[in-house]
């Protein structure tokens, strides 16, 4: 059952190497969904760029935006730090309460189109999922463990750094892994506003009725979200296995 | 060795946890501070790391006060030891034992000779048990890795907070056992933190009964139970079970005398209540007392009974 997983997951991965490298041999199997003569792939820009650039900005604001969600969560779980708490949730729950598409249409007079907005939707996004598991994981390290770190002699970022965020590591990425799958999908959305993600395949086949526009821009989007989650989960499981 | 001076601690206006508390811990001693739940045991425990700050008073530790050092590096010099082991989880048990020795940055080698070492002197062979994790020990061996890791700096002093709390009373036993052999072998000051005054006459050379953030009486076992300092202290250590702490305080070698006596030998090493009831379970007056498979003499029931009245238990002061 475990080598089927990994066998569809390698295919899937092989597929999607070869789709974004030779779209053109691929061209058989969506000229069906194509009417009145339609190109069956979509050549705007190489789906390759779209789809490296649909990851950068996806990383790029999952990365930041977890770096900030870890750093409040640390912060306020700090004896020093604690009264912070309410102002953290506050913010990251605020990124959560504003839909992606609110952000891009209130950000683009101030901050133009492209990608910045797309960026910064995403960004706000992000938060409250890492928030929150690196609180609950950072929170849930048992009292006699913390009691016993501090009892050692250890100083408070030996604990943090030794102790906590260890123990913590595989709640904190499965909220970097939720962060990460919304991102994915949400980018799609930056294309309104002229971000180059895969969002722009979708929309030029929305535009133009060609169904084999919108299929293979969801399916690469898709693609890439079963991989990087499998990734994900593969080194929450490794993580695990080390705490014992 | 420990000296603890007119130490308070009260949090907000709430009556004060530890009231104004003094006592002394001499060097190589066992102090087994006992009183109910709430009493602030672990509170003044604590005081004495740091882990909570006085609001009056001081510890002075060897002679010199605590807050000459900062609170991590004075924690680095004191063993500890909490009640349900408190392992890290995520370590094995090599890098838990380690974990002072690698914070005070002592040598790989070093760090691994002493791991070792500890492993041994807890009966756990080095090479089955340095590698596993905690959650792969049972229970007393998760306790013994504790105090391992506590003494692996080898500090002068090591607190302990019911410690045993969470074994089963056989294992129970025999760990507080063999921590009454490691602390006479290391010469280790203990402060040991207890709810029941069983485990406080087995273990401490000195009985600290607190109440109500209150010292009552500090005293040996003997002398707290000949002389209990209140009623609370009376209750505490006396009740139907006095006459057999009692006896259970002295070896029997303390008790012998000449003469012969029939039957199955007692061993001088041996406590008197052991003796006693050696003496009720075969329906004999007298036992021989042998040390190293040498007679040496017999113990009767007679001078027994004397010992276990509360004059004779104890030298007068
Ligand atoms: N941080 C704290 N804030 C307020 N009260 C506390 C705090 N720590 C302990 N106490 C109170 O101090 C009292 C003594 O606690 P403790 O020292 O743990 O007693 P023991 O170990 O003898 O059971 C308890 O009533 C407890 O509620
Ligand atoms: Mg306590």
């Amino acid at each position: 059952m475990r080598l089927l997983g990994a066998a569809w997951r390698i295919a899937l991965l092989l597929g999607l190497v070869a789709f974004l490298a030779r779209p053109s041999l691929f061209a058989p199997v969506f000229a069906p969904l194509t009417r009145f003569d339609a190109p069956p792939i979509y050549d705007g820009t190489s789906l390759l760029s779209l789809t490296l650039n649909h990851l950068a900005l996806t990383g790029a604001a999952t990365l930041c935006a977890s770096l900030l969600a870890l750093g409040l969560a640390i912060l306020v779980t700090r004896p020093a730090g604690a009264e912070f708490l309410p102002f953290s949730r506050a913010l990251a729950n605020a990124g959560q309460t504003f839909p992606p598409v609110a952000v891009l249409a209130l950000t683009v007079p101030l901050l133009g189109f492209g990608a910045a907005p797309t960026f910064l939707a995403l960004f706000l996004y992000g938060l409250l999922p890492v928030f929150e598991n690196a609180l609950a994981g950072l929170s849930g390290v048992s009292p006699g463990v913390s009691e016993a770190a501090r009892g050692s002699g250890m100083t408070g970022p030996q604990r943090l750094a030794l102790v906590e965020l260890p123990l913590a590591a595989p709640v904190i990425l499965s909220g970097i892994r939720l962060s990460a799958i919304v991102s994915l999908g949400t980018a799609t959305v930056g294309s309104t506003v002229a971000a180059k993600t895969l969002g722009e395949v979708v929309i030029a086949g929305l535009l133009s009725g060609n169904t084999a526009f919108v299929l293979q821009g969801g399916l690469i989007v898709a693609a890439l979200a079963i991989l990087i989650n499998d990734a994900f989960l593969w080194v929450e499981g490794r993580v695990r296995a080390r705490l014992g | 060795m420990i000296r603890v001076e007119t130490l308070s601690k009260r949090y907000g206006e709430a009556p004060p946890v530890v009231d104004d508390l003094s006592m002394e811990v001499a060097a190589g001693e066992i102090c087994a501070v006992v009183g109910t739940s709430g009493s602030g045991k672990t509170t003044l425990l604590r005081m004495i790391n740091r882990l909570v700050e006085p609001s009056a008073g001081r510890v002075l530790i060897a002679g010199e006060d605590t807050r000459n050092l900062r609170g991590h590096e004075l924690r680095r010099r004191i063993g500890y030891v909490i009640q349900g082991h408190g392992l890290f989880p995520h370590w094995s048990v090599a890098d838990n034992i380690g974990t002072v020795p690698r914070l005070l940055r002592w040598k790989r080698a070093a760090i691994d000779a002493r791991v070792d070492e500890l492993l041994a002197l807890f009966g756990m062979e080095p090479a089955t048990y340095r590698d596993r994790r905690p959650a792969e020990l049972s229970g007393g061996q998760q306790q013994r890795v504790g105090v391992a890791r506590a003494l692996a700096a080898r500090p002068d002093v090591l607190l302990m907070d019911e410690p045993f709390g969470a074994l089963d009373p056989v294992i129970r036993g025999r760990a507080q056992d063999e921590l009454a052999a490691v602390q006479a072998r290391l010469g280790t000051t203990v402060v040991l933190v207890t709810h029941d005054m069983e485990e406080a006459v087995r273990l401490g050379h000195r009985i600290a009964v607190m109440d109500a953030g209150r010292l009552l009486q500090c005293a040996t076992p003997a002398e707290m139970m000949a002389r209990p300092a209140t009623p609370f202290v009376e209750a505490l250590v006396g009740g139907a079970e006095r006459p057999f702490r009692l006896l259970s305080l002295d070896r029997v070698e303390a008790a012998v005398e000449p003469g012969e006596a029939d039957g199955p030998p007692i061993d001088a090493g041996a406590n008197l209540r052991e003796a006693l009831s050696a003496c009720l379970w075969s329906g004999r007056d007298a036992l021989p007392v042998e040390r190293n498979g040498q007679r040496i003499g017999r113990v009767t029931l007679a001078a027994l009974r004397r010992r276990a009245a509360p004059e004779a238990g104890t030298p007068a002061p």
